[in-house]
């Protein structure tokens, strides 16, 4: 029971590192991405190749996949997103679409279709005993870099002035515009770095969801879910659902295989259905 | 640029042009009559998908949800016993319906985000059923041993497919004069009032969630017939009828061909399915890259696919 729960919120962690970024872009900027699932790809094959041609350990692969995937979110914000904020919902899902199938292709082309070899490193192998609880390294590990990021991301949003220009952003555009922030800059910036931190969930992922091009797709649904029923535009409202989603899911492969995926889904209907606006709705929609 | 101008009152002689060439589409092509019959139906999917999308403006990515749903009805009926084309599309209609109608409930109310996902969630979640489902649905082998009773007693589905080519010609023709009876009646208007603004809409007391629920409602009903007549001229469904993909597809398809235009879906089918069918043997990958690619640009650049752009080679004058 008590590993099965602690396997959920390991999962649950790995979706909110990815999720997040969503989040902020979504509520930010009400820019409906379905390629941000591509972004966590390009982080995966970023660390995998990193490790596999240049020899960098686990760590520095981390790192290589977040710079790659925040240098790509940038460029395709600069070519693409930035002009689309204000369309229809439709043009954005239609542009984030093509640009799924597009790195869907891409990575085939170069990678082949198949999963990618990942060996952990020797310092993740293995189990450690946790308050009594045989617990793996690698998912310990999972769960304090998510506990890491979603206190740098409240320390950052909360404290500093780039947080407080966000906040004010996400919570109206046109009179934080007035007072003087460069509200085109701060889009791109967070946008760069909400690739950036998918990227790094990728990258992350690697021992645990594996890695193939349709995983652009095949996880998207899991990070649209996070996001919707947390709350786009919050930090906590995804880490809840990302806990909730990862222990669901988790504990329903294991006590109800038979019901796969639908207890994840009707989770979501059930809780869009209670708080259509997230389990902490942004100011303003509540 | 030079526009052509076209009297009003002349465009039901263009329309009657348009399906008569599609007729004899038939007679040009008679070694591609199982590719007419889907791009036909597929045109009737993508103008039920236009229907929520580009008339109600419900943003919608889990269309086939009802596509499938729909192929399923026929084909269990017509696996356990009763045969009949008709009352098979008549299933779908009310099965679709029914589900439409429920789940417009979910679908109409919340933002765009939320709708967004309830209807992927939805999809994925009737995938995933029809997965588990095996011993009914067949799971990944598809629903296999449909067999078909003649056409009104009389034409029996052929190999060549001619009976299912003039059978989906004829279906797709009545439920296409149905949408279109609907989009201009009083109703309709309104659902154009709601898609150009909602506010206004509700200041006239325009019921605006009740029109948007069966304007879905009805949506769902018409993309069930579409999945009936493909699961009936073909006499199999696949698991990949119902899912994402599927649902991506379509709006694609409605797109090339220009969402909120009556026509848009089935030019978009037409020269979807035919580029899709010269490319067959490409490898599947390119083909989803060169998608990917025409979606970009379809945003960045042009407005309104196909029938945006000869409307604006082609203006209509006269009295509406």
């Amino acid at each position: 029971m008590a590993i099965v729960l602690f396997d959920g919120v390991a999962y649950g962690m790995l979706l909110f590192l990815i999720g997040v970024g969503l989040s902020i872009t979504m509520g930010l900027m009400n820019f409906v991405n379905l390629a941000h699932g591509a972004f966590a790809m390009v982080g995966g094959y970023a660390a995998s190749l990193a490790m596999q041609h240049a020899g960098l350990g686990f760590f520095a692969a981390l790192a290589v996949a977040f710079v790659a995937a925040a240098a790509i979110g940038a460029v395709l914000e600069f070519a693409f997103f930035r002009h689309l904020y204000r369309s229809h919902p439709l043009d954005q899902v239609l542009l984030s679409i093509g640009v799924v199938f597009v790195a869907i292709s891409v990575a085939t082309y170069f990678f082949g279709p198949s999963m990618r070899a990942f060996t952990l490193p020797p310092s993740l192998e293995g189990r450690v005993n946790l308050l009594g609880l045989e617990v793996g390294r690698y998912r310990l590990f999972l769960v304090a870099s998510g506990l890491a990021v979603l206190a740098a991301l409240l320390l950052v949003l909360n404290k500093t002035r780039y947080g407080a220009m966000v906040r004010a952003a996400v919570d109206n555009q046109r009179v934080a515009a007035g007072t003087g922030i460069h509200v085109q800059r701060l889009f791109f910036l967070t946008f760069s770095f909400g690739c950036g931190l998918a990227g790094l969930g990728g990258a992350l992922s690697l021992g645990l969801l594996g890695l193939e091009p349709s995983f652009a797709l095949k996880y998207l649904i899991y990070f649209l879910i996070v996001v919707c029923v947390g709350g786009a535009g919050t930090i906590s409202g995804p880490f809840l659902a990302a806990l909730l989603v990862g222990i669901v899911d988790v504990a329903g492969k294991y006590y109800l295989p038979g019901a796969g995926a639908f207890l994840v889904y009707a989770v979501m209907v059930a809780m869009l259905l209670v708080r259509p606006n997230g389990i902490v709705p942004r100011k303003g929609l509540a | 640029m030079k526009t052509l101008t076209i009297p009003r009152a002349r465009l039901p002689w263009f329309e009657a042009l348009f399906w008569l060439a599609l007729a004899c589409s038939s007679l040009l092509m008679p070694d591609k009559l199982t590719l007419l019959s889907q791009i036909l139906i597929f045109g009737l999917f993508a103008v039920s998908l236009d229907m929520a999308l580009g008339y109600a403006g419900i943003l919608t990515v889990g269309h086939a949800a009802f596509f499938g749903m729909g192929a399923y009805a026929a084909g269990l009926l017509a696996k356990h016993g009763w045969a009949e084309p008709f009352s098979g599309l008549l299933l779908a209609l009310f099965v679709c319906a029914l589900l439409g109608y429920l789940l417009s409930y979910l679908v109409v109310r919340g933002a765009d985000l939320t709708r967004l996902m309830i209807t992927i969630g939805v999809c994925v979640l009737l995938a995933e059923l029809a997965n588990r489902l095996s011993g009914i649905t067949g799971g990944t082998d598809g629903l296999q041993g449909i067999e078909m009773w003649p056409v009104f007693g009389r034409f029996d589905f052929d190999l060549w497919g001619r009976t299912a080519f003039f059978y989906s010609f004829g279906v797709v023709l009545a439920m296409f004069q149905l949408v279109r009876r609907v989009l201009h009646s009083p109703f309709g208007l309104a659902l154009r009032g709601i898609h150009d603004s909602r506010k206004r809409m509700l200041a006239i007391g325009s019921p605006v969630e009740a029109r948007l629920r069966l304007a879905y409602c009805f949506s769902a009903a018409m993309a069930g017939v579409a999945g009936a007549l493909l699961a009936q001229t073909t006499q199999f469904v696949g698991i990949e009828s119902i899912g994402f993909n599927r649902s991506a597809e379509i709006l694609i398809i409605l797109v090339l061909g220009g969402a909120g235009r009556l026509y848009g879906g089935i030019v978009g089918a037409i020269v979807y399915m035919l580029v899709h069918d010269v490319f067959a043997d490409m490898n599947p990958q390119f083909w989803m890259f060169w998608l990917g690619i025409f979606l970009i640009a379809a945003v960045m650049l042009g407005r309104g696919g196909i029938m945006g752009m000869l409307s604006r080679l082609v203006v209509t004058k006269g009295p509406q």
